[in-house]
């Protein structure tokens, strides 16, 4: 049997009513050993900042795992939901309080570069968008997906160290645009 | 523990052109300045998209399921049950999986500061409901029929009542935001959001099927929707049997 995909649809501009958790962005409790916090914001082809956007995150433990039966090699404890999620707020910033994800395997044997895949929602978004956030001090070198990329624009990729953590921005169209993907 | 050689991932099969909406669409002004205009990049499917979050019963609250129940009286409106079953495109149920839902009241107003529509707020109704998928991947939320209302996308535009609904799949390719509709509504074909969709087998497949053997006599209507997301390709080691 095969049946056709329910189509997509944007949330609209009030997906705060029904999509944000407190604990949303926490992908590791408070105070877990090696948290950083990525923050970023979200801005349209204007160059404006999007206060009704929301982005989610998905990612391996430190050591590489994922909390789901189709990874065979496990994972940490319950404390890692590797999912985090944030609506952004009205300055179009969203924060993701998350540890570092571990080297994953590619089915070809080659090691990934540490990355998160990101979802954007948005009013005017009618599908999401995704992208993956990979971090500029680390090894990203032999990274396939990464290598893809035209080399001109892997740079919107990259997570930029700060004080607690990392900064990703999002443009969603102009001047920068992030790359995303389709799979 | 397997070496990274011995991982034999999933692949899931992308719908049929025509399923899903462009970015960019003139039709609706919002996209005009949030569309990529960058071709999109093709990911292969690796570990990151082949899994996903399995968001269990920590999400939920007692009263999740029924909006009508969440305040001490109850909300103004037509009372409804909405039941359906969360399947992927192999038929095979996502079970104990998180469905969320937002909405409209009655009157077709949000509960959020910036909807500003003069009419008027219920007490009553927040328009937020959370559930699991049972073993069978069915899902039940009893609510109030949302209201139609006005938006400034094009001249006397109207959106068709809906509710929002967001599923999650088993993997992080599943991932899905879309809308109930409900049957016969006049306001379809002025509606660009609604009619971004460019095959129309696949926009009937928004709308929600009215359902009397559901209805509670002299309680509730009730309307039927399901939800499928993206099948699996068939891999080596998939046993036809194993529908985990």
């Amino acid at each position: 049997m095969k049946l056709g995909s329910t189509p997509s649809q944007t949330v609209g501009p009030y997906l705060s009513i029904g999509l944000p958790w407190e604990d949303g962005p926490f992908v590791v409790p408070e105070g877990a050993e090696g948290a950083v916090w990525i923050r970023g914001v979200v801005y349209d082809g204007a160059g404006d900042p999007i206060p009704d956007a929301m982005i989610e995150t998905w990612q391996a433990d430190p050591d590489g795992g994922f909390r789901h039966p189709d990874d065979p090699r496990g994972h940490r404890g319950p404390e890692f939901r590797g999912f985090g999620r944030c609506p952004t707020d009205a300055a179009g910033e969203y924060r993701i309080h998350t540890v570092l994800p571990g080297v994953v395997p590619g089915e070809d044997g080659a090691p990934q570069a540490r990355h998160i895949d990101v979802s954007v929602f948005a009013r005017g978004l009618l599908n999401r968008v995704v992208t993956r956030i990979y971090f500029e001090d680390e090894d990203n070198s032999g990274d396939a997906v990464l290598a893809s990329v035209p080399e001109g624009r892997r740079e919107t990729l990259l997570a930029r160290r700060t004080a607690d953590g990392y900064r990703f921005d999002v443009r969603l169209q102009g001047e920068g645009e992030t790359v995303f993907f389709e799979f | 523990m397997g070496t990274p050689t011995d991982l034999r991932l999933p692949r899931y099969r992308r719908d049929p052109e025509g399923t899903h909406p462009p970015l960019g669409f003139d039709g609706y002004r919002s996209t005009a300045l949030r569309h990529p205009k960058q071709p999109l990049v093709l990911l292969p499917q690796q570990l990151t998209e082949v899994t996903g979050p399995l968001l269990g019963p920590g999400r939920i609250g007692e009263l999740d399921n029924d909006l009508t129940r969440q305040h001490e009286g109850e909300p103004q409106g037509q009372r409804i049950i909405v039941t359906g079953r969360l399947l992927d495109g192999d038929g095979r149920p996502i079970r104990n999986s998180l469905v969320e839902i937002w909405q409209a009241n009655a009157g077709g107003r949000y509960r959020h500061t910036g909807d500003r529509w003069p009419s008027p707020l219920d007490p009553n109704f927040d328009g937020l409901g959370r559930t699991l998928t049972d073993g069978d991947g069915r899902y039940e939320f009893t609510t109030i029929k949302p209201g139609a209302y006005p938006w400034k996308n094009h001249d006397n535009a109207w959106r068709p009542a809906h509710i929002h609904f967001s599923v999650f799949g088993s993997a992080f390719t599943q991932r899905l935001v879309t809308q109930m509709y409900f049957p016969d509504d006049p306001l379809f074909s002025q509606d660009p959001i609604f009619t971004s969709i460019p095959d129309e087998k696949a926009r009937q497949r928004m709308i929600s099927r009215f359902d009397l053997a559901r209805t509670v006599p002299e309680w509730a209507l009730a309307f039927q929707f399901d939800i499928v997301v993206r099948g699996r390709e068939q891999s080596v080691f998939e046993d036809e049997e194993d529908d985990e």
